[in-house]
């Protein structure tokens, strides 16, 4: 029940964020669809992606969007309007994603899938959250592309760092 | 249900306290009277402050974006009301006690952000836009400082759970499920071979077990004032500059859930603060030998008398907290803007860092 409310608010909101002429609403929306998908995290007990999720994207992406947006804005004293570019590549693209998903959704037989018959509905156990198992398999099975993304994030950090210096005119 | 009626009733009642202290304290600290005339020493002023907003015109301006502008006070009050959701009040009293608790109250209170950008957006006006901005930069900001203090706090007590961590600053620690083997040590080093765990009290509070924590304590309380726009790091309501910050085109009783959520944002903060550095519900005094002050002012858990001095522990803290935050609103000057980005990124930033680098040398040493 909980889910399809979720599901809805996503869904709604999500081609409200598309059909929006206006950015600012569109980031807006935005903001409910990121809200609907934690909730949606929540309900497949994945607390910790669920609050990372609001951490990263709503406290840090969308903010940045919408200060992009304030920002950029008014300039010819009117609120920013998207337009329609692409239209016939966009709509292809978007269809025959549609199509290959569907397909293949409508192929598989998910619920004949191995793990899914084992699968028991206590996934937490006796923890409280997944976040030490989370810490456990990022320190062991998945070091590597955890310190490559760390990696990657000091280089954008010292990239930002570059462009914001002043450069001294010799 | 319950638990979020009681919540807001508890809120509310803390909220209407704070707003006739602040006058008091101002009052006192600059030689007035302050309110003298509705009730005994004016103590009904702010009551009755409420029931004006209260009947007063909500004016929505012509040129406003009506739909953010109506939608952004709720916003901002719900993201700091949730914030209340993980917030333990007594041994066995906790509106929502889920197991990241920590992490989630960050998230929660970063939605407050969008819904001052909203505000000051939907108001059409440069004042409050100008207000937001300034605001969503410095919380943005701040918020780095306050983490990683906090994550320094939860490196030592190795939890998210801010029951877990309540349970851990106190003689009740082996009551909480998974604790039940755990040992406090003096200054949490095993190696000086004094044993806190039944002595209770002060001496287990976090600043105590790590006193690094005292440190991150410090950093955390400064960077809370400026989360929650308090003076001296209010500019982005500088009076003088830009009238009233982002709410300067609200009135009546959009105006008071605005006013409601950032005096709510000064107590979660507060709250937070007992909660991680300053010991949470428990006791400060310590039990010495027969005189078991710490069991006898701790009470029964689960009985009326752990609820009771539970929840007075941590609201007499929290208002010492809170006093300290008017105290300072009326002792310092406003920052500039520059002075306010140099004291986040230059000083804060790479001591908290340090701190974190201690902490996790300390945890070393506690096990």
């Amino acid at each position: 029940m909980l889910f399809y409310i979720f599901a809805i608010l996503a869904i709604v909101s999500g081609a409200y964020m598309v059909l929006t002429r206006n950015l600012l609403y569109a980031g807006f929306s935005l903001l409910i669809v990121l809200l609907s998908i934690a909730g949606i995290y929540v309900l497949l007990f994945a607390d910790f992606i669920a609050v990372t999720q609001l951490m990263v994207y709503v406290g840090g992406v969308l903010v940045l969007i919408l200060f992009g947006i304030m920002l950029s804005s008014r300039v010819q004293d009117k609120s920013l309007l998207s337009e329609n570019v692409n239209t016939v590549w966009g709509a292809l693209v978007a269809g025959l994603i549609v199509v290959g998903l569907s397909y293949s959704i409508l192929k598989s037989n998910i619920s004949s899938l191995p793990w899914l018959q084992t699968m028991e509905m206590d996934v937490l156990g006796n923890q409280k959250s997944t976040v030490q198992t989370i810490g456990i398999k990022l320190m062991t099975d998945f070091v590597l592309p955890f310190e490559i993304a760390s990696l990657l994030l000091l280089i954008a950090l010292m990239g930002a760092a570059y462009i914001a210096t002043d450069k001294q005119k010799v | 249900m319950l638990a979020f009626v009681l919540t807001l009733v508890l809120l509310l009642s803390i909220v209407i306290v704070l707003a006739y202290a602040e006058r008091k304290v101002a009052a006192f600290m600059q030689d007035r009277l302050g309110p003298t005339e509705a009730g005994p020493y004016g103590s009904l002023q702010s009551v009755l402050d409420v029931l004006k907003l209260l009947q007063k015109e909500d004016i929505v301006p012509a040129a406003a974006d009506k739909n953010l502008f109506k939608l952004a006070p709720i916003l901002i009050f719900a993201a700091v009301f949730a914030g209340f959701a993980v917030i333990p009040f007594t041994p066995d009293l906790v509106p929502a006690g889920i197991g990241i608790g920590v992490f989630y109250l960050l998230a929660i209170i970063s939605l407050d952000v969008v819904g001052l950008l909203m505000a000051g957006w939907g108001s059409n006006n440069k004042y409050a836009m100008l207000g937001a901005m300034r605001s969503v930069a410095q919380i943005v900001s701040y918020e780095i400082p306050a983490g990683l203090a906090i994550l320094s706090a939860v490196m030592i007590c190795q939890s998210l759970d801010f029951q877990e961590i309540s349970y851990q600053q106190g003689a009740l620690m082996n009551r909480f499920p998974g604790l039940e083997f755990e040992m406090n040590w003096l200054f949490g080093i095993e190696a000086l071979g004094i044993n806190t765990t039944t002595i209770g009290g002060i001496t287990t509070w976090n600043i105590f077990r790590a006193p690094i924590l005292l440190i991150s304590f410090i950093i955390y309380f400064i960077a809370s004032l400026a989360e929650s726009n308090r003076a001296p790091f209010d500019i982005p309501e500088a009076e003088s500059e830009l009238v009233a910050g982002f709410h300067v085109e609200y009135s009546g009783f959009r105006f008071a859930i605005l006013f409601l959520a950032e005096y709510s944002m000064m107590v979660l903060v507060c709250l937070v603060a007992v909660i991680l550095f300053l010991g949470s519900w428990n006791t400060p005094l310590p039990n010495i030998g027969p005189v078991s002050l710490a069991y006898w002012t701790t009470g029964t858990v689960g009985e009326l008398s752990g609820i009771l001095w539970g929840g007075f522990w941590l609201l007499s803290k929290t208002f010492v907290l809170l006093f300290l935050q008017l105290q300072i609103r009326w002792t310092y000057p406003r920052l500039r803007v520059d002075q306010l980005m140099h004291l986040c990124w230059k000083v804060l930033t790479p001591i908290a860092l340090g701190v974190v680098l201690i902490a996790g040398i300390w945890r070393l040493l506690m096990i």
